[in-house]
């Protein structure tokens, strides 16, 4: 195994994750299959080469738009799709204990 | 086994494309009004066969039908997309209409706003009539990652319609729909739309805004139009293309008039065959493929291999890419937000039990090994090491479009394969998008037309690979195969 049970625990609190436990055991399982099938990329001398983050295109353009004033969505439209609101605020569970 | 033996019934649009709405409108044998009410009642009656569709949507369709016919009546240009009825896949956001992404976590999600490409539609005439069902947020190769059950392919219903777009390929080919956009992350428009029979489009990255697509993987996602021809696809990305100041990576690029250049003349035109693909090209599948090449011989087209030799490393690439981009992308939904939350105590526990159950499998297998490529200590290891082969893979294309115009290659390597088939291993599905990852890593321009069928009556796709923002030559050469074929 190319992780441990207590690696894929880590990852998944890393990840803000709840997962069960048969849901570890199959993680691990599962990651270490795409890990070995990745592993491939090892075969490759990349020293040197250029790494890609985007598909970027030279537009001769600047990109950034007028610093103008716009129409907002609005404190009611913008979280209107919220599980749990309070005066125009997202309302979570306490953070700060006393 | 034969279409009407297996498959749904075919819808009222099956006869009909752009052209033919259009004059039908004009010269009033139908109205916009009763063409989206007959493909409405349609797609309601056929959906227990296949899910293809998640919502419904004929308030917004006859409102939107509404405007055409008025248009019409008063002598206007009604649009490029007058009438037409289109579907749109459950990732691209629909002011007011229930937008889910495949996912429990959305399932009471309604947007707020339009997504820049839905918006264009409409300007352009377009239809909407619903939200078609797809992968999880547009995660997977089957259509079996949806929270709300799989798509079963029209044409043969105990199949796949394949992945992720299922639903939008499904209701082109079924006829529900005449249009319909998907997104294309790692082969998400083109699988699908040769394991249904229709015609499916990735442009170049940035061609069409991604405003409104919920993120998956930022610097691979792509909209695209399905179609049932060529020219009918062409004309629906001329509608939605072209710089929008929402999306800052949206390319400046004019957008050319495709259809104008569908003569069916691709004499001179060359065309190169990845060697490394057409190595592994098994069966019936490999019969066609060669099959298609022939007719663009045939057509004067000059033919020759090309070579792509990071192929090999594309799958691997892709998988470290797209899940660390999605590890981040999908870390909003988090109880705060959007519409799910289960209760805890605290927030972090809030945090953890709202994505544990709100998230299916696949989800979770993405975004814990991009959470993990991502991680302290491993970053250059895999991330950094995969963008660098991303830049190979980038290059492998530049060096053969330097010797040809056009690219041929398979989209699959099988068509659509049974439900279930291949649920329970991950790799081995994975493998399958050999063929459309690696135009999403370069973000070229990249097509599916339909090339025939299986003796079992399974429709393969034939893939056109062109070079950057140029779609043009992509249809030219594939609106020529298409009607010679």
């Amino acid at each position: 195994m190319k992780l441990t049970e207590a690696e894929v625990r880590h990852v998944a609190e890393l990840a803000n994750l709840g997962l069960r436990d048969d849901e570890i055991h199959k993680m691990q399982q599962d990651l270490d299959g795409i890990l070995a099938h990745i592993d491939k990329l090892n075969e490759i001398d990349t020293t040197g080469v250029e790494p890609m983050a985007q598909v970027l295109f030279d537009s001769g353009e600047i990109n950034l738009r007028a610093d103008e004033e716009r129409e907002t969505l609005g404190t009611a439209t913008a979280v209107a799709n919220a599980p749990l609101t309070s005066a125009g605020y997202f309302k979570v569970p306490k953070v700060i204990e006393r | 086994m034969s279409d009407s033996q297996n498959g749904s019934a075919r819808g009222p649009l099956v006869e009909h494309s752009i052209q033919s709405i259009r004059e039908g409108l004009i010269a009033k044998e139908f109205t916009a009004a009763e063409l989206a009410e007959q493909a409405l009642a349609f797609a309601e009656a056929e959906n227990p066969k296949t899910n293809a569709y998640l919502t419904l949507s004929p308030q917004r369709a006859q409102a939107a039908a509404r405007e055409v016919d008025r248009k019409i009546a008063a002598g206007a240009d009604p649009g490029a997309l007058a009438g037409v009825p289109i579907a749109i896949k459950d990732v691209i956001l629909t002011r007011g209409v229930r937008t889910t992404c495949g996912s429990r976590m959305l399932e009471h999600y309604m947007p707020p706003y339009d997504a820049t490409a839905v918006e264009r539609i409409e300007r352009a005439g377009g239809i909407i009539i619903g939200k078609t069902n797809c992968d999880e947020f547009a995660m997977g190769s089957s259509n079996e990652n949806s929270a709300f059950g799989p798509v079963r392919n029209p044409v043969a219903l105990d199949r796949v319609p394949g992945g992720s777009s299922g639903g939008s390929a499904a209701a082109v080919a079924q006829g529900t729909a005449l249009l319909a956009l998907g997104s294309d992350t790692g082969g998400s428009v083109r699988q699908p739309a040769s394991f249904c029979g229709v015609t499916g489009v990735t442009p170049t990255y940035g061609r069409v805004s991604r405003y409104g697509l919920t993120a998956f993987a930022s610097s691979l996602d792509h909209i695209g139009p399905f179609a049932r021809s060529v020219r009918d696809a062409a004309i629906l990305l001329r509608a939605i293309a072209g710089r929008d100041p929402c999306d800052a990576t949206s390319a400046f690029a004019p957008v050319p008039e495709y259809p104008a250049a569908l003569t069916g003349d691709i004499r001179g035109i060359k065309i190169g065959l990845p060697t490394e693909y057409f190595a592994q090209l098994p069966g019936e599948t490999g019969d066609l493929i060669h099959r298609a090449v022939d007719v663009l011989k045939s057509l004067g087209c000059e033919v020759r291999e090309v070579s792509l030799p990071h192929t090999e490393y594309a799958i691997a690439t892709y998988y470290i890419i797209a899940t660390a981009e999605a590890s981040s992308n999908l870390a909003r939904y988090d109880g705060v937000r959007y519409t799910t939350r289960a209760n805890a105590e605290t927030l972090s526990g809030m945090y953890r039990e709202t994505r544990g159950a709100g998230f299916g499998a696949e989800c979770k297998r993405r975004i814990m090994l991009g959470t993990y490529v991502l991680s302290a200590g491993y970053y250059d290891a895999y991330y950094l090491k995969a963008q660098q082969v991303r830049s190979l893979i980038s290059r492998d294309f530049a060096h053969a479009f330097a010797e040809v115009d056009a690219i041929a290659a398979p989209v699959s390597p099988f068509p659509a394969f049974k439900i279930g088939e291949k649920v329970d291993d991950p790799v081995a599905m994975y493998l399958s998008d050999i063929f459309t990852i690696t135009g999403d890593l370069a973000g070229i321009p990249c097509m599916s037309v339909p090339c025939g069928k299986t003796a079992g009556g399974l429709p393969v796709g034939l893939q056109i690979l062109t070079r950057h923002f140029d779609e043009t030559t992509m249809f030219r050469v594939a609106h020529a195969y298409e009607i010679a074929s």
